[in-house]
């Protein structure tokens, strides 16, 4: 089990600024804490092995620590609304999980309005009252509850908006209560404070219009894009929303004349609410850092210890971030752009606990290290973009304000190809490791600051490298990258499976981005029919290509394939001896590339990418190798067909292959693409003496100088 | 109705499964391992690593999230691979009832 755990305020902290990190102790209640710089985080031993440069600082050293608790769940709260006496409270509801106990509908102090396992209830203090019939899941209700305080009598009354045969789930009731519950100032949707100081009794499910007749009508429509909820009524009963429920949520009303909540916004009055949702787990911070204007920008992370670790039990994390360059401070030639949106997709990952298939899909048992026992008893921790909520609605916005257990190193993913099995962040450190071995001097900037500061982020660089799985890209972050390689930037897409997803940030919130799994593409969960447009920001949400802007317009490759067992490796092609790619090869007599590694025991693999001019490649694009031999596991992605062929399967399918691929841009830059996510787990293979490590180098060394392309 | 397994005819794919746990396998072998990889009841079995490389143990995941882990004691595996042989012959016998009495390799 994991013992110790944290996250940092910010993924990205310019040279002399400063960075707080939250902490918590499963036990004991010391820690030591220490700033390093990440080198590689992958403790295979058939690789290089564990690389940390501990840097001097002042902060490093002894800290006090205790368990910290994350209390999620989402809901609404009205603080300025009076004690209710009488009351008549309507609203829309739209139950998913019935099988959870009190789910709070409304509520002020001990009158509660909510749902005991699809049952309409009032609570008034101990005593409680409920309708004899149940919700269904998934339908719209009208609901209506009244108390008369002077004649102390309740009515409680729902409707279905659709009825079916056979189904008893309209009622109404009324009667006496016993003993007037208290009351006090505020109103709460959703939720309701409970006697430990947290918010709980959450309520899973859409909710609209809910009203207290006389008093306030909230309209969930308005407002969308920020965590406000509008009072319509005379006394500006203005709510304000926690933890993020799902909102640009269609309503009770919505009947698919309009798919753009921008639009029609009466048809998108309803929220989401999940007992699971989480934004900002709001710890106390327990260690600052101020850091030095001298630090080399990289990456870097804040390694605590609270004892020694043993078979049961890990007590050291690496809570990682990265030290950008200061805001007119000296800048490298070279920079990693780390993929941070994606990182933050894949936070808490958790389809090896949640998903049934997943076994079959990677081809060999599902690993659980500490991390991700904790995980599993941790759902609080919330889940990432591939997850659904427990009510089977998919995950999505995703924080980083939270703990995130496969943002770390040391962290072994249950996907990551067989070997050293890394994905996302830790899959990188084999970046980081291999340029510190030959001394590439580089900055690390990251998708955030990208999208907060567009081009002028990118533009004194000449060099741009990737992630392995650079996934998910704002509209700014795609502008602005685009701009960059049109007036000569020259990028190195060192990874596969990039610029797929359409993300928004959050312009209120920071740290929050959000995704809409629209129509096509791998999808762990599609969006509702309807739900496709971004609440942030009014965008339509989905893939890049269905935009209509393939990958292949920015890195001359796109997604073709994937699977999870084995890699395999390259096979070079006549372009690789055309002259204009002899700067790439020079010194690589193979012509088998990359038969080795440590994801997967090869450099192409997990997730691959093809060249086609048809969806936007350049037309001069050379494609210098491509892989084969893959394993049935590896298959074809379900954009690339109509009709699902029957030989998915790369031991069946020419398709399912990666392309290595260079083309030169208009604007004198280039783009190189290894199109393989496991090609960065061969750069150290032979001591970093192999044809992977010699072709990379090659581009980067080739790329570094400032004579254009073309 | 989904593929069942038939011990007359897949006995073939266990050694080919012995001799690769984690590899490239025949049509035949992985229609084998998609049957034994799926358990209806919604408890899956999962590799416990103990520590990174060196140690594994089996756990069995419940049906419902809200119920705890249980992790086996032992045996204690030092390779992946042992591990997924374990699994294996385990999953022949809740399937055919038959016992598969070899090791994952030959001893010297």
């Amino acid at each position: 089990m994991l013992e110790i755990l944290g996250y940092p305020d910010r993924y990205s902290v310019p040279q002399g600024g400063e960075i707080r990190f939250m902490v918590s102790l499963e036990e004991g209640e010391k820690f030591e804490a220490r700033l390093v710089r990440v080198i590689n985080g992958d403790c295979n031993p058939e690789g290089p092995g564990l690389k940390f440069k501990e840097i001097a600082h002042a902060a490093n050293g002894s800290y006090p620590g205790k368990r910290q608790k994350i209390d999620a769940g989402s809901y609404m709260v009205a603080p300025s609304v009076p004690r209710l006496g009488s009351f008549t409270f309507t609203a829309y509801v739209w139950p998913t999980l019935r099988t959870r106990n009190f789910q709070t509908i409304a509520a002020q102090g001990s009158v509660k309005i909510g749902l005991v396992e699809g049952a309409l209830t009032l609570a008034a203090g101990e005593e409680r009252h409920a309708l004899d019939c149940r919700m269904l899941t998934r339908q719209w209700y009208a609901i209506k509850v009244s108390l008369d305080a002077k004649a102390r009598r309740f009515t409680l009354e729902q409707m279905p908006l659709s009825t079916y045969a056979l189904q008893n789930d309209r009622g109404r009731k009324s009667g006496r209560i016993a003993a007037l519950p208290k009351t006090r100032k505020g109103f709460w949707i959703a939720g309701c404070p409970q006697g430990d100081g947290t918010v709980g009794e959450h309520f899973d499910g859409k909710i609209e219009s809910p009203a207290l007749l006389r008093i306030a009508r909230w309209d969930f429509s308005r407002e969308i894009p920020t965590t406000k909820t509008i009072d319509l009524g005379p006394s500006k009963h203005h709510g304000r929303l926690v933890n993020m429920p799902a909102r640009a949520m269609k309503g009770h009303n919505w009947d698919g004349s309009e798919h753009r909540w921008m639009f029609k916004p009466e048809h998108y009055g309803a929220i989401h609410f999940h007992h699971d949702d989480l934004y900002d787990a709001g710890w106390e911070p327990s260690v600052a850092l101020k850091i030095p204007a001298d630090l080399k920008s990289g990456p870097y992370a804040l390694h605590v210890r609270s004892g020694k670790s043993d078979e049961m039990a890990t007590r050291e994390d690496y809570i990682s971030f990265f030290v950008v360059p200061r805001k007119g401070g000296r800048r490298e030639k070279i920079a990693f752009l780390a993929p941070t949106c994606a990182y933050m997709a894949y936070a808490n990952h958790a389809e090896h606990i949640t998903a049934r298939e997943a076994e079959r899909t990677v081809g060999r048992l599902l690993q659980f290290g500490h991390s991700d026992l904790y995980m599993y008893e941790h759902p609080e921790l919330g889940g990432s973009l591939y997850d659904s909520h427990l009510d089977g609605s998919g995950v999505c916005y995703s924080s980083r304000l939270r703990p995130v257990l496969n943002f770390s190193s040391r962290y072994h993913s249950w996907l990551g190809g067989h070997g050293s099995a890394l994905w996302q962040y830790n899959a990188d450190t084999h970046l980081f490791d291999w340029l510190d071995h030959h001394g590439f001097a580089y900055d690390a900037i990251t998708d955030e600051d990208l999208h907060q500061q567009g081009h002028s982020l990118l533009k004194d660089y000449r060099v741009v490298l990737t992630g392995t799985h650079p996934e998910y890209h704002s509209t700014p972050m795609w502008d602005a990258m685009k701009r960059w390689l049109d007036e000569g930037g020259r990028l190195m897409y060192l990874g596969a499976n990039g610029w797929y997803w359409r993300v928004a940030f959050h312009k209120e919130l920071p740290g929050v981005i959000e995704v809409r799994r629209a129509e096509d593409g791998i999808r762990t969960w599609a969006a509702e029919p309807g739900e496709y447009y971004h609440s942030f920001n009014g965008e339509l949400g989905g893939l890049w290509r269905r935009i209509g802007r393939p990958p292949n317009v920015m890195c001359a490759v796109g997604f073709i394939a994937q699977g999870f067992d084995l890699s395999s490796y390259y096979r070079r092609g006549p372009d690789s001896y055309h002259p204009r790619a002899n700067f790439i090869f020079e010194g690589v007599d193979e012509e088998v590339i990359g038969n080795f590694g440590l994801i997967g025991g090869g450099a192409a693999g997990l997730e691959l990418d093809c060249v086609n001019v048809r969806l936007g490649s350049p037309p001069n694009t050379l494609k210098l190798a491509s892989s084969e031999n893959h394993s049935a596991l590896v298959m074809l992605v379900n954009e690339e067909f109509g009709v699902v062929p029957p030989n998915l399967g790369g031991d069946q399918n020419d398709q399912v292959r990666a392309d290595l691929a260079f083309a030169e841009l208009p604007g004198g830059g280039a783009v190189f693409s290894v199109s393989s996510i496991a090609w960065c787990g061969s750069l150290s293979h032979n001591n970093y003496d192999n044809s992977v490590s010699h072709i990379t180098a090659n581009v980067l060394n080739r790329f570094v100088k400032p004579e254009p392309f073309a | 109705m989904a593929y069942r397994i038939n011990p007359e005819t897949d006995r073939a794919y266990i050694e080919e499964f012995r001799r690769s746990p984690i590899g490239l396998h025949s049509p035949g072998l992985r229609r084998v391992l998609n049957t034994l990889r799926y358990d209806p009841t919604g408890r899956q079995v999962i590799l416990v690593c103990r520590k990174p490389f060196k140690e594994w143990v089996l756990g069995e995941m419940p049906a419902h999230r809200s119920e705890p882990l249980a992790v086996e004691a032992g045996p204690v595996f030092t390779s992946r691979e042992e591990a997924e042989w374990e699994v294996f012959r385990r999953r022949w016998k809740a399937h055919t009832g038959e016992n598969i009495n070899l090791p994952l390799k030959e001893q010297d």
